[in-house]
């Protein structure tokens, strides 16, 4: 196995691009390393991200959103009590992520780049409408959270290309995001199934919203059907029925240890009404 | 200076100093398993099949010899041939034979000079299998066509025409059942089932084995028993006992998993291959849960009548347990137990031990009881329910007391289920009032406790202080009840009082720490160990005084004359006593060996209250009361963790744990993420009371504790749960998956 050691990212690009065999980025190592000690994945070219120059950063867009580099932990986003503030559902989903020891290393970029259907940070982004770069050896390009995962363990990056900062958008007035995930126990695991809902309000009345579904499908959804069923509501109960018989159509799950299709599904509702009601909350200013 | 009856009266028991290994366990300063190194050592690794029944055709290790570093590789034909019954099932489970028994059935292994390398030369070894039908439910393993696991290998007991995978069959009972559910105003029957659950220890199985071409040598483990693990592992290895000294490393959990062997005797063989270097091996998680024993599964069916003021009549149960590849689940306890709180007239039980293709069970904390709980308490909870009763009255009306002929047969001595009835009834807990979603379950429990063989010494110093040698290794706080014993035999201070765990070769023979055996067996031995050297003392300072011996008592530390009568002399402290002895008649030291039968069981009571989302079926565990006799609780603090123990771990086997097979027979979810053991944040504060009703044959009235815990919380939860959703689910875990479907109306 090689490491590399890259200083900046068209460096690593070029490194990926003429590398031959299994490559790896390696960030805050919570899924690459474990991978590795457990025979799952031996790369033959490892690169590491984190020496480069701003990927521990945190800042602001000139519009007001946020941009998020590639090696900042978990930890340092719910520590930052501003983005908490204008994003509090998408921090949450990372924040659920493994143990303290995890949220020290964990990231975002490789939450989303490990391509499981399960990662709680990717749905919060995803309804946060958030964007990634990808740079590559024909340059950078921005490009939708959900149009990276393409499958379990598979996403839409090409040999050579590889993420280097997520967007979130500015929060602007009115609007509050959520995630919830379902797992047995209280901590220490993977999402059953997932749901982030981000809306805005005019008034009482919802006028924009997105939302998201993790595990429930081989990569996470955005959901539009569901979205709509809210989009000009008060989010009565009526409201809420149709939001979860959206998100429980949308899915596509399997069978196994960790849930049944028949669970997932009808779970996946219970999380778009839940998730939608605390959303709605802190859209309306009040705590949730 | 023997102890006159039992002392009521104590100094240290009852007081709860921290434990002597305390400080060197938070400091990382305690030695485990894995942090024994020595010069030259090397690593062994072993290769494990893929699959869960298959014949081996071919083992190539031609490619892993050939690697730089690789010093060993070993298969069955380096293990001697022709041991029969529990050697060979031993010999079989630590490395197959023809076939491979279950997914991780150990293969082969391999020693070399890094991890790492013992990892690649364990891929590098080809082996070829000629993979075979499988079967791993116990239901369909009994099952006319059902793959035959090994034909042979019943014993016995088992009546003509059943299944050859049916091993062992159990019946036993009294009375005439058809009288006791005539006499019934209601009859219920269900049938029930639970999943394997491991004991989940924290350390991984290790040890560092040596030995060289003349059969001798060196075993550091981590383990419950240490003399269990010479016998076993020599027997494997086919070489005299005393030729493997073990020394027992600090333990990070067993709960009875660590009373057996899996790479112990792979490292010694290892080891002799090598030329006599010694070989390390560590499992990894993987390896543990694949290939180490969890506890059996079960599947049962119990029918019980009750009178409608709450009298049992009779109670029948059918149980069905597999353990694995090889005989041996505690289907023989489970029967022993089903009905054992309480005083029935017409009683029967059938057991079944059958084999399967998964690994070799292991005794996991009151192996066989709490899966008859689950069935009895659950029923006795309908029964209540129906009648209208209250589950603790009821269970007062038919509470076991001394006297009673208990469903297994002997007479109890003086026992405290009324009394943990009685206090878990006065609990605040009971009476705390209930919100929507939310249940209250109640169920109780028992284990026999066990004696066993056991060996102690106890050494005065030269000033005075004390070593006491026990050979059961401190698995949950045993050091600090020894010392406490000790101190109070003594009249000296416990932070005098030093308690080693010896090796093999320092000691008789001792059973492992199973059983909720070492306080009461190794606390008796240590007792009546430093009551010998109190006897020798009091010589001492008798031939001093010039005086006869029986006229110099024990009080406080000192040797006294009796009165005055005896002559007036200063007391002597053990200090002064012992700082002469060199000139006195030499060292002062107390030895005790016995089969101690005097232990007594300890009968438990929990009560539970749940929260269970209706929209998702999951439970949240509101609160827990764990109501258990401890005879005399020697350290309060470690008593109650082991209530909070047993508690937390069988709330764990009722709610999420579970082995999951695929249909190709492999384990699905071999890592804590998917083998869900509760998390701290999981449960409550788990509430206790300790009921102190003295066991009549221990000094201080001891009665074992670490094991009835486990027993009440399967029903308990089951109950909570029926009594929060309306639904009796009788299949375990309550995962939320289950649970909703069960509230949805659904089949489960």
């Amino acid at each position: 196995m090689n490491y590399h050691s890259p200083s900046s990212f068209e460096e690593a690009s070029a490194i990926a691009a003429g590398a031959s065999g299994t490559t790896r980025f390696l960030a805050g190592g919570t899924d690459v390393l474990v991978q590795l000690r457990a025979d799952i994945v031996t790369p033959d070219d490892l690169i590491d991200i984190k020496h480069i120059p701003g990927v521990k950063e945190i800042s602001r867009t000139e519009d007001g959103g946020w941009r998020i580099g590639v090696a900042v932990a978990g930890a340092e986003m719910t520590e930052c009590a501003d983005l908490c503030a204008d994003w509090p559902g998408l921090v949450e989903g990372m924040d659920l992520i493994g143990s303290t020891q995890v949220q020290g290393r964990a990231t975002l970029v490789g939450n989303l780049c490990n391509g499981s259907p399960a990662a709680d940070s990717v749905p919060g982004m995803i309804a946060a409408g958030c964007t990634v770069t990808v740079t590559g050896p024909e340059g950078s390009r921005e490009v939708a959270v959900e149009d990276i995962p393409t499958g379990p363990g598979k996403t839409a990056l090409a040999k050579g290309q590889l993420i280097t900062g997520v967007t979130i958008p500015a929060r602007g007035e009115n609007g509050g995001d959520a995630y919830l995930r379902f797992i047995p126990r209280t901590e220490m695991d993977i999402a059953v199934v997932g749901c982030a809902v981000n809306l805005r309000l005019d008034g009482d009345t919802v006028s924009e919203a997105r939302v998201s579904l993790g595990a429930v499908a081989p990569k996470a959804l955005l959901v539009e059907e569901a979205a709509k069923a809210i989009i000009g509501t008060t989010l009565d109960d009526a409201a809420l029925d149709a939001l979860a018989a959206a998100a429980s159509a949308a899915c596509n799950p399997i069978d196994d240890k960790r849930g049944t299709i028949e669970f997932r599904t009808h779970v996946a509702g219970v999380l778009a009404k839940r998730a939608a009601k605390i959303a709605y909350a802190r859209a309306k200013g009040e705590s949730a | 200076m023997a102890l006159d009856g039992q002392k009521t009266a104590y100094k240290y028991i009852g007081t709860t100093p921290n434990r002597p290994d305390g400080l060197d366990k938070v400091t990382g300063r305690a030695r485990y398993g894995a942090d024994i190194s020595v010069p030259g050592m090397l690593h062994g690794a072993v290769v494990r099949s893929p699959h869960a029944h298959a014949k081996i055709v071919k083992i190539d290790a031609t490619k892993a010899l050939a690697m730089e570093g690789v010093k060993a590789v070993i298969t069955r034909a380096d293990f001697p041939e022709g041991l029969e019954g529990e050697d060979w099932d031993l010999q079989e489970n630590c490395m197959a034979g023809e076939k491979a028994l279950y997914d991780g059935h150990a293969v082969a292994a391999v020693a070399a000079t890094t991890p790492l390398l013992a990892r690649d030369a364990a891929k590098a070894i080809e082996v070829t299998y000629e993979i075979l039908p499988h079967v791993t439910d116990v239901d369909e393993a009994m099952k006319e066509g059902a793959p035959v696991i090994r034909e042979g290998a019943a014993d016995f007991s088992v009546p003509e025409g059943m299944h050859p995978n049916v091993v062992r069959y159990f019946d036993s009972g009294r009375g005439d059942l058809d009288k006791g559910f005539a006499e019934a105003d209601l009859i219920i029957e269900r049938s029930f089932t639970t999943e394997a659950a491991h004991q989940g220890y924290i350390e991984p199985h290790a040890c560092l084995g040596q030995m060289g071409a003349d059969g001798r040598g060196e075993l550091w483990v981590c383990t419950q028993g240490h003399w269990f693990m010479r016998r076993m592992s020599t027997a494997v290895l086919g070489i005299e006992t005393t030729n493997i000294r073990v020394t027992p490393s600090e333990i990070g959990g067993g709960f009875g998993g660590k009373t057996t062997i899996f790479i112990e005797p792979l490292s010694l063989a290892l080891s002799r291959k090598a030329g006599g270097k010694p070989v390390k091996m560590v499992m990894s998680r993987n390896e543990v849960l694949r290939a180490t024993g969890p506890t059996a599964s079960a599947s049962m069916d119990v029918k019980m009548g009750m009178t409608k003021d709450g009298r049992i009549t009779a109670a029948h149960g059918t149980f069905r347990m597999q353990g694995g590849a090889f005989a041996g689940a505690p289907v023989d306890v489970t029967t022993m137990l089903a009905f054992a709180n309480y005083d029935i007239e017409h009683v029967h039980h059938i057991g079944y031990d059958v084999i399967t293709n998964r690994p070799r069970q292991a005794a996991y904390r009151a192996p066989g009881a709490p899966m008859a709980a689950f069935a009895t308490e659950s029923v006795i909870d309908e029964l209540c329910r129906e009648l209208g009763l209250d589950p603790i009255d009821t269970r007062l009306k038919n509470a076991a007391k001394e006297g009673t002929r208990a469903t297994f047969g002997p007479k109890y001595g003086p026992i405290g289920f009324v009394e943990t009835l009685e206090a878990a009834k006065a609990h605040p807990n009971y009476s705390e009032p209930l919100g929507p979603n939310q249940g209250r379950g109640v169920a109780s429990g028992y284990w026999m406790n066990w004696g066993g063989e056991t060996s102690a010494s106890v050494a005065i110093s030269e000033d005075g202080s004390v070593t006491v040698s026990v050979g059961t290794p401190d698995i949950g706080g045993s050091r600090a009840s020894m010392a406490l014993m000790a101190a109070e035999a003594f009249g000296i201070p416990y932070e005098n009082v030093r308690v080693n765990i010896s090796d093999t070769g320092a000691l008789g023979v001792n059973e492992p720490t199973h059983g909720s055996r070492a306080t009461y067996a190794s606390g008796l031995a240590t007792i009546r160990a430093a009551e010998e050297c109190i006897g020798k003392m009091c010589k001492r300072a008798a031939d001093k005084w010039g005086i006869d011996p029986e006229a110099v008592v024990w009080e406080d530390g000192c040797a006294k004359p009796s009165g005055p009568n005896a002559g007036e002399f200063p007391p002597m402290t053990i200090a002064e006593i012992a700082g002469e002895m060199g000139g006195t008649g030499g060292p002062i030291s107390g030895h005790y060996e016995d089969s101690p039968a005097g232990f007594s069981g300890s009968f438990g009571t929990h009560v539970v209250d749940v929260e269970v989302d209706p929209e998702t079926g999951r439970t949240t565990i509101l609160r827990y009361l764990v109501v258990q006799d401890a005879g005399k609780a020697i350290h309060p603090a470690y008593v109650e963790g082991q209530f909070q123990g047993g508690a937390a771990q069988g709330i764990g086997w009722a709610l999420n744990e579970e082995y999951v097979y695929g249909p190709d027979g492999r384990l699905q979810n071999p890592v804590f993420l998917d083998y869900r053991v509760p998390v701290a944040s999981d449960l409550p504060m788990i509430d206790t009371v300790i009921v102190e009703v003295p066991n009549p044959g221990h000094p201080y009235g001891v009665r074992g504790v670490g094991e009835t815990g486990i027993t009440p919380p399967l029903p308990a939860v089951a109950n909570a749960v029926r009594d929060a959703t309306g639904k009796r689910i009788c299949k375990l875990p309550l995962r939320p998956s289950r649970v909703l479907a069960a509230i949805q109306g659904k089949e489960v």
